[in-house]
């Protein structure tokens, strides 16, 4: 087993799906002969050829629109979108095209692929480099919408997600991509991880944690520390933001009574609010205590400012003390 | 290449299919037995002669709300566009979810198209770069109206093609009107195809009511793209003879006068002309043939008015792929 960092494993899943299936292609904003500016396809244009590896241009519902096209031609596209800040231009190719194909033809037309976009704050890049956009696309039904939050399930996930037949909105936690680190099989060339269910990333019986990407990788921290408190943490890895696993997240909050939900992006209407309201109609019974959300501040983006940006964004800290709190209820 | 007399028939009786289904779909409309038709009476001429210029079953179609003439070129029966129309089981473009003539054939490799205008344009580029990847001969014909090349859609989808080549054709038709907004409020251009230069493309503005040069240059259109040479912008100057759609009221943004001019011109008639000029088309053929039409548009109307709707269950699926079977085959 070989350490590797999260946006490796993005690679990994990447080469081996190119490998694998001469459908698939990838397509994006410097993804070339540069590596993409994260470095997430080093190395796969000297490998695929210009052909299967290409640099679009600077027109991002245009990767998407392009993407969609091939998809419905029987092609395999891995469209990048370079942050997801930038991915608005490309909603109505989203939502109205890719996400609406298969129940608008009644089934005659489908848009197999995926759209990568690393997302999420904490790396200096102000307003528009740092945003959360999941909750807009977990919204829409005929969207697969998922998160990983550690090298293994970004490399099998992906995997999934490319050889899934839907389009699948595949976000990666930027901050995480070189500072979360995880160990995954070298000698597994078909290593994936389904899409759908949810991962108990730590099994505990008085606070059930639900996360996805960088703030699982914060929430398990905090875990961490409130264990030595003798606060026992149960966390649950959301990875599959849409359709979620329900019975998972339903099982957990019927074990501990309690539920606080860690998300990044803005408090109202972020993704929280879905797991708060699906907890609230099905395990009511089993909670004793309010059910918690802890996210970011309601302003309209990241502030760029070291000071200002520490501010938005959650830390172990600030989960650590959400959870102490909601266990002293 | 000359065509002949047998094909110039046949595109004589789709047209005049497709403007006696046309009709009667507002007929339909104002009697209360549909909600929504949007007509594409004035842009035949343009249309059959487009879809017959391609490889019907092997070239590729991704067009626009307003090709009726050119789905029923392309291989759409009468029959199937009522059902449609009417919003009945076994609607082949969307199995009834979707509003009449939002086209879909995967049969003919007719490719599902949302309202939002433009957005089938970056589609086709993606197509035509599948084909170019796998070494496959096709053409992918894609159509459009000029108010539409507003978006920015539409620039990336066409900038695209003209990067990489790709073997698209771009068919812009021109009817002057986008719902009520002329082409002076849409562009500073005279043409549509003017923007094609600076986008590193050939663009043509083409006489829309006349199927013999459009047929030409599509033709033409075609081989360039077939031999490599990559996409080509046609601009159909065609007519809109009736308001935007069954909701739309003309008379407040449009003179009589306009309306009525464009009647003199309409490009069935003047077809109808020519081939009775040329000898292939006289009196008795044309009104054996008018007869036809019209029991073809009756027979259409009476299987759709007996067909079933679809059941409530239907709407649930299929949302996913992994749904497709079961929607399908119940």
């Amino acid at each position: 087993m070989a350490e590797i960092t999260l946006i490796e494993g993005v690679r990994q899943g990447m080469d081996e799906e190119l490998a694998r299936d001469d459908r698939v292609f990838l397509v994006g904003e410097d993804v070339g002969p540069r590596g993409g500016v994260f470095r997430a396809t080093q190395g796969l244009f000297e490998k695929y050829g210009p052909e299967r590896v290409i640099d679009s241009p600077l027109a991002e519902l245009s990767i998407v629109g392009v993407g969609i096209g091939a998809a419905l031609y029987g092609m395999r596209p891995i469209c990048e979108i370079q942050f997801a800040d930038f991915i608005h231009p490309a909603f109505n190719q989203i939502v109205n095209e890719a996400a609406k194909l298969c129940y608008r033809s009644n089934g005659e037309w489908t848009a197999p692929m995926v759209i990568r976009a690393p997302y999420g704050g904490g790396i200096g890049g102000g307003l528009y480099h740092s945003q959360s956009v999941e909750a807009f696309f977990a919204h829409v039904p005929g969207l697969k919408v998922v998160i990983p939050s550690n090298p293994h399930d970004a490399k099998g996930l992906l995997k999934s997600a490319v050889r899934d037949p839907n389009p699948v909105l595949f976000f990666e936690p930027k901050k995480g991509y070189r500072l979360i680190r995880g160990e995954v099989p070298e000698d597994e060339p078909d290593l994936t991880v389904p899409i759908g269910p949810a991962n108990i990333s730590r099994s505990g019986s008085d606070i059930s944690v639900f996360a996805y990407g960088m703030m699982h990788h914060y929430c398990l921290a905090a875990a961490e520390t409130v264990a030595e408190e003798g606060i026992d943490v149960e966390l649950v890895d959301l990875r599959t933001l849409y359709p979620v696993d329900r019975e998972t997240i339903l099982e957990s909050v019927r074990k501990t009574g309690k539920a606080l939900i860690v998300y990044e992006d803005n408090l109202t209407g972020g993704y929280g609010a879905e797991i708060a309201a699906l907890i609230a109609e099905a395990a009511f019974t089993h909670l004793d205590g309010p059910i918690r959300r802890l996210a970011g501040p309601d302003v309209p983006a990241m502030p760029y400012s070291h000071p200002l940006q520490d501010w938005f964004m959650l830390n172990p800290e600030k989960i650590a003390a959400a959870i102490r709190d909601l266990v002293a209820y | 290449m000359s065509l002949a007399n047998e094909t110039l028939l046949e595109m004589y009786w789709v047209m005049l299919l497709s403007r006696r289904l046309d009709e009667r779909a507002w007929i339909l409309h104002r009697q209360g037995k549909i909600a929504f038709h949007i007509s594409g009476i004035g842009h035949e001429a343009a249309q059959v002669a487009t879809g017959f210029a391609l490889n019907r079953g092997t070239d590729w179609l991704v067009p626009y709300y307003r090709d009726l003439a050119l789905m029923l070129a392309w291989g759409l029966t009468p029959r199937e566009f009522m059902l449609g129309l009417m919003g009945k089981s076994g609607d082949p473009s969307s199995g009834a979810r979707q509003m009449p003539s939002h086209w879909g054939l995967r049969r003919l490799n007719v490719v599902s198209h949302s309202s939002p205008v433009a957005t089938q344009t970056t589609h086709a580029a993606g197509i035509g770069l599948g084909a170019k990847m796998r070494g496959d001969d096709i053409v992918i014909l894609t159509t459009i109206g000029e108010g539409s090349t507003s978006q920015g859609e539409w620039y990336e989808g066409v900038n695209w093609a003209a990067i990489h080549r790709l073997p698209v054709i771009f068919l812009v038709e021109n009817n002057t009107y986008a719902i009520s907004v002329r082409q002076e409020r849409q562009m500073a251009v005279s043409n549509v195809a003017d923007k094609a230069p600076g986008l590193g493309l050939p663009g043509f503005v083409l006489d829309g009511t006349d199927v013999f040069e459009v047929h030409r240059s599509v033709h033409e259109a075609a081989a360039r793209a077939r031999s490599g040479e990559g996409p080509t912008l046609l601009e159909a100057r065609v007519h809109r003879m009736t308001p935007h759609s069954s909701d739309d009221d003309d008379r407040t943004y449009r003179p009589r006068e306009e309306v009525e001019e464009m009647k003199a011109q309409d490009p069935v008639n003047r077809y109808r002309n020519t081939l009775m000029e040329r000898g292939v088309l006289d009196e008795p053929i044309d009104e054996e043939m008018q007869a036809k039409a019209k029991s073809v548009v009756e027979d259409a109307v009476e299987h759709a008015e007996a067909a079933p709707y679809p059941s409530v269950e239907e709407a649930q699926y299929p949302v996913y792929a992994e749904d497709v079977r079961e929607a399908i085959h119940g």
